[in-house]
C-alpha cells in the first residue's frame, strides 16, 4: 500500500489510543484527588498527568499553578495543547480524513461525529455533563472505534499499520503510566501501607483495566511486585508491555519489506526481554530505570518503523 | 423577480397539473404526513453531515467545510426524453474527442476554414506540448459533465462541456442513497433506472485506455490532497472502484515510467485518474511553484508510458469560447445534424458582437472564457447598474476573455424552502465515459439555485442539489 497512507492510518491509531489513555490517567488523577481531603494535596495528585504525558515544561509555561481546573483543561480541552484529547481527536479525524479511500466508512463516520461532538465541548459542558463521564465518553468512542475497525475493516495491510499503531501507542503509555507511579510501588519508600496505598496501586490498575484481571490472575491482595508483572510481563492481558510488543512484533513480520529487516529486529529484541524477564531482577535493577530503557528503545522502534515503510523510495 | 408560471416547470403543467411522469411522486407527497418528510429532511441533514460529505468553500475563513443543501423533491425525467439527450450527448462528446484528435494532429477542421487559427493557437487551453502525441484510442475527455438547461420553450440547451476534471458525480451518487435510505417506498412503487452502477462504468473506461503493455492495468486516483474542495468525491470514487488515492509525492517518474512509493517499494502505474489542472500536473513541464505534481510525468505520458485520463490540453475544446463551434465539429467530424442545442453565445473579441453586447448588459449574461464554477460572471437583468458599470470596465479592458449569452429562463422543479415548497431553477449534469465506447448512467446530477429567482446552481455559489429520476 502507499506509503503516505500507512502512516496516516498508524498515526490516525495512534491518535485515538492517546485520546483514550490521557482519558484514562485524568480519569484516575481525578478519582485520586477526590480521596485526598487536604486542599494542599490535593494539587499534588495533578502533576502525575502532566508527568506521563510528558507535558509538565509546556503547562508551566502557560500555567502558574498545577490544579484540578487548569490540568483538565490543558489535557482535555486545550487546542494549543498538541497532545490534550481535543487535539488528538482532531489529528485522528485529520488522518483519517486524506485515507478515507482505505478505512470503512464506519471507521470515518466514528471519528467524524467523535471530532463534531469534540468540538461543542467546553469546560462548563463538561463539569456539567460530569467530569468522569467525560472520561467514560472518550473511552467509549475509542473502544467504539477500535470494534468498528475489528468488525468492519479488510484484513490487509491497512488494518495491519492502523493495528501497529495502537500497540506501539498504548506500550508506551503503559510504561509512562508505570513509570510516574513507580515510587509508590517500592515496597522500602514508604512503609505506611494500608488505605492509601490500596487505592494508589488499585487506581493504577483501573487505570488500564486491569483491575478485574489481577484478582483472577493472582486471587490474591494487591502487591507492588505482582501488579508490575501482571502490566509488564504478562502475555495474555491487551494493556500488558509484552501483549503490546508482541502484537507489534508479529505485524511486523506481515508487513516486512526488503528494508525493514533492522526495524523487526528491534522489535524481537524488545520482545524478547519482556519474555525471558523476571520481576524480581526488574525490581532489583531498578524499576525506574528499567522502564526508562523500555521507553527509549520503543522510540527507537518507532523511528525505525517510519524509516522503513513510510518514507520515499527509488527503484534500484 | 420574473413570473415562475411563465417559465417551464418539470413537474407541472401551465394549467398547473402534473406531469405524467411526476405522478407517483405527488401522490406520495400528498399522502405523506407533512411531519414524516420533514423529519426526514432533518434526518438527511444530518446523515450528509455523519458521512461528511461537505465541500470546502474557496475564499472563506480556515478551509471551511460546508454541507451542499440537498433536497427531497427529485427531478424527474421520462424515460423517451432521457434516450433523446443520451443521442445529444453521445453525438456530442464524440465530436469533442475527434476535435481534441483533429486540434493536436492535422487540424483538418481549421483547413476547412470552419474554425479560425486563432481561436486554437491563441488560447491559452492549448497545449503545445501534446501536438503530435497519440493517445489509447484516441480518447482525450474520457470524462466529460456536459450540463444541460431546459428553456422556457420546453427545449433542452447545452450551457457548456466540461472536459477538464468535472466534479460533482459523488453528489448524484449519494443523493440517491440518501432517497433510498429515507424514503424506500418511493423505489418501490415505479421503475427508477438505477445509478450506482457508475463506478464500475468508470473503471472500466479507464482500463480500456491502459497503454498497451499493461495487461492488468494499475490505475490510481491523483488528488490535490484533502484541502481540495472536491476531496471527498475523489476519495469515494477511489474506494468505490478499488483503486489507490494518491498524492503528487506519492508518484515519482524514473525511466519515463510512472512508480508509487508503497511499503512494499516502488509500484509502476500504468494508469492515472487525475483530478488535478494541466497547469499543476508536472512543475518540470507546466508550472514550476506546483508542489501538487509529479516531476517528469509529462515526459512518461508523451512516450505512451501512462495514460491519463482526462488528457493534457482538453480545455481548448471546452473553453467558453470554443462553445460556439460545436455544432460545427458535429457536422464536420460526424456529418450529422447536432440533438442538442447551443445558446446563442457572443464572442466579444468580435468587434460587433463587443459593441451589441456593451449595449445590451442588462439582458444579458456575461462570463469570462476561462471561468468556471459560477465565479466572476455577471447576471444582466439581476444584478445592480453598479455592478454592471464595473464589469462593463473589465469586458473593455480585455474584451476577447468575454462571451455573452441571452439569459436564459432555466426550468424550475419544487424545492423545500423552510416548510413549504417553492419553484426553483434547476440544471442538469449528466456524465458522459469514453473509453472503449461512450458510456453513462442514466440522469446525472441536478443542481437547484436555492435563492429565489437565482440562476446560478454552482455549490460554491449557494446551491443545492437534487436526486435525479429517469422513470419509465
Amino acid at each position: 500500500m502507499l506509503s503516505r497512507v500507512a502512516s496516516s492510518l498508524y498515526w490516525m491509531s495512534r491518535y485515538v489510543e492517546r485520546a483514550e489513555n490521557t482519558a484514562r490517567v485524568l480519569d484516575v488523577a481525578w478519582r485520586l484527588s477526590l480521596l485526598v481531603k487536604e486542599p494542599a494535596l490535593q494539587d499534588q495528585e495533578w502533576f502525575a498527568p502532566l508527568n506521563i504525558t510528558g507535558t509538565l515544561f509546556p503547562f508551566s509555561g502557560r500555567h502558574s499553578e498545577v490544579c484540578a481546573r487548569e490540568v483538565l483543561h490543558f489535557m482535555a480541552l486545550d487546542p494549543e495543547n498538541p497532545s490534550s484529547i481535543l487535539s488528538c481527536a482532531r489529528h485522528a479525524r485529520e488522518n483519517a480524513r486524506s485515507v478515507r479511500g482505505s478505512i470503512t466508512s464506519e471507521m470515518w463516520e466514528v471519528l467524524n461525529s467523535t471530532w463534531l461532538e469534540m468540538q461543542q465541548m467546553d469546560e462548563e459542558k463538561m463539569a456539567a455533563r460530569g467530569v468522569s463521564q467525560f472520561f467514560d465518553w472518550v473511552k467509549e468512542r475509542s473502544h467504539l472505534f477500535r470494534g468498528v475497525t475489528f468488525g468492519t475493516m479488510h484484513r490487509d495491510d491497512a488494518y495491519e499499520f492502523a493495528r501497529l499503531g495502537t500497540h506501539i501507542e498504548r506500550a508506551d503509555s503503559t510504561a509512562r503510566i508505570l513509570d510516574v507511579k513507580y515510587h509508590i510501588l517500592l515496597p522500602s519508600v514508604k512503609d505506611v501501607g494500608g488505605a492509601v496505598d490500596y487505592y494508589q496501586w488499585s487506581a493504577v490498575l483501573r487505570s488500564v483495566s486491569a483491575f478485574e484481571a489481577y484478582r483472577k490472575v493472582y486471587r490474591d491482595v494487591i502487591t507492588p511486585l505482582k501488579l508490575a508483572e501482571l502490566l509488564i510481563l504478562r502475555d495474555d492481558l491487551p494493556r500488558s508491555l509484552r501483549f503490546c510488543i508482541r502484537q507489534v512484533s508479529d505485524t511486523l513480520g506481515r508487513v516486512q519489506n526488503a528494508q525493514s529487516t533492522e526495524t523487526l529486529h528491534q522489535a524481537a529484541q524488545i520482545l524478547s526481554g519482556l519474555q525471558y524477564g523476571r520481576i524480581s531482577e526488574i525490581f532489583a535493577a531498578g524499576l525506574h530505570e528499567y522502564l526508562t530503557e523500555f521507553l527509549v528503545s520503543t522510540q527507537d522502534l518507532g523511528r525505525m518503523i517510519q524509516a522503513s515503510f513510510f518514507s520515499s523510495s527509488k527503484v534500484e | 423577480m420574473e413570473d415562475c408560471a411563465r417559465l417551464f416547470n418539470e413537474m407541472y403543467t401551465e394549467e398547473r397539473a402534473v406531469r405524467p411522469h411526476y405522478a407517483a411522486f405527488a401522490e406520495w407527497l400528498e399522502q405523506t404526513p407533512a411531519a414524516r418528510v420533514a423529519q426526514n429532511r432533518h434526518a438527511a441533514e444530518l446523515l450528509f453531515h455523519r458521512v461528511g460529505i461537505t465541500f470546502a468553500v474557496y475564499g472563506e475563513a480556515s478551509g471551511t467545510e460546508r454541507l451542499i443543501p440537498f433536497d427531497i423533491v427529485p427531478h424527474v425525467i421520462p424515460g423517451e426524453g432521457w434516450e433523446h439527450l443520451a443521442r445529444g450527448l453521445r453525438q456530442r462528446v464524440k465530436a469533442l474527442n475527434r476535435f481534441l484528435h483533429d486540434v493536436y494532429h492535422g487540424q483538418d477542421i481549421v483547413r476547412a476554414g470552419k474554425i479560425p487559427l486563432e481561436r486554437i493557437a491563441g488560447n491559452p487551453q492549448f497545449r503545445k506540448e501534446m501536438i503530435g502525441v497519440d493517445v489509447p484510442r484516441g480518447v482525450y475527455a474520457h470524462v466529460a459533465g456536459v450540463d444541460l438547461v431546459r428553456h422556457s420553450d420546453g427545449e433542452h440547451y447545452v450551457l457548456e462541456d466540461n472536459l477538464r476534471t468535472p466534479s460533482g458525480v459523488s453528489y448524484m451518487l449519494e443523493n440517491r442513497k440518501m432517497m433510498m435510505r429515507l424514503f424506500p417506498e418511493l423505489f418501490a412503487n415505479q421503475p427508477i433506472r438505477p445509478v450506482d452502477h457508475y463506478p464500475d462504468l468508470l473503471l472500466e473506461t479507464l482500463r480500456a485506455v491502459a497503454p498497451r503493455h499493461a495487461d492488468n492495468p494499475v490505475i490510481v486516483l491523483l488528488t490535490p490532497g484533502h484541502y481540495n474542495s472536491a476531496y471527498f468525491e475523489h476519495a469515494f470514487l477511489a474506494q468505490q472502484m478499488g483503486i489507490e488515492l494518491v498524492e503528487g509525492q506519492d508518484l515519482f517518474v524514473q525511466n519515463e515510467t510512472v512508480f508509487m512509493r508503497t511499503t512494499q517499494g516502488p509500484q509502476r502505474v500504468d494508469v492515472v485518474y487525475r483530478r488535478i489542472d494541466d497547469d499543476f500536473l508536472d512543475p518540470e513541464a507546466f508550472r514550476p511553484d506546483s508542489m501538487l505534481g509529479v516531476p517528469g510525468l509529462l515526459g512518461a505520458y508523451r512516450a505512451g508510458r501512462v495514460t491519463l485520463a482526462n488528457a493534457i490540453g482538453t480545455g481548448v475544446a471546452d473553453d467558453k469560447s470554443m462553445y460556439p463551434y460545436v455544432p460545427e465539429m458535429i457536422r464536420f467530424y460526424l456529418g450529422e445534424e447536432p440533438l442538442l442545442k447551443n445558446v446563442p453565445t457572443y464572442l466579444l473579441a468580435n468587434p460587433d458582437d463587443l459593441e451589441f453586447v456593451l449595449a445590451n448588459l442588462d439582458t444579458l449574461v456575461v462570463k469570462e472564457t476561462q471561468g468556471s464554477g459560477g465565479y466572476g460572471m455577471l447576471v444582466g437583468p439581476t444584478a445592480s447598474r453598479d455592478e454592471r458599470e464595473r464589469y462593463r470596465q473589465r469586458i473593455l479592458d480585455r474584451p476577447e476573455r468575454f462571451i455573452a449569452q441571452p439569459t436564459l429562463a432555466l426550468s424550475c422543479v419544487p424545492t423545500f424552502c423552510g416548510e413549504a415548497l417553492a419553484d426553483r431553477h434547476v440544471d442538469l449534469r449528466p456524465y458522459v465515459l469514453t473509453g472503449a465506447d461512450v458510456a453513462f448512467v442514466p440522469g446525472g446530477l441536478t443542481r437547484v439555485a436555492i435563492r429565489e429567482g437565482s440562476l446560478v446552481v454552482n455549490s460554491s455559489q449557494g446551491g443545492g442539489v437534487k436526486d435525479t429520476w429517469v422513470v419509465d
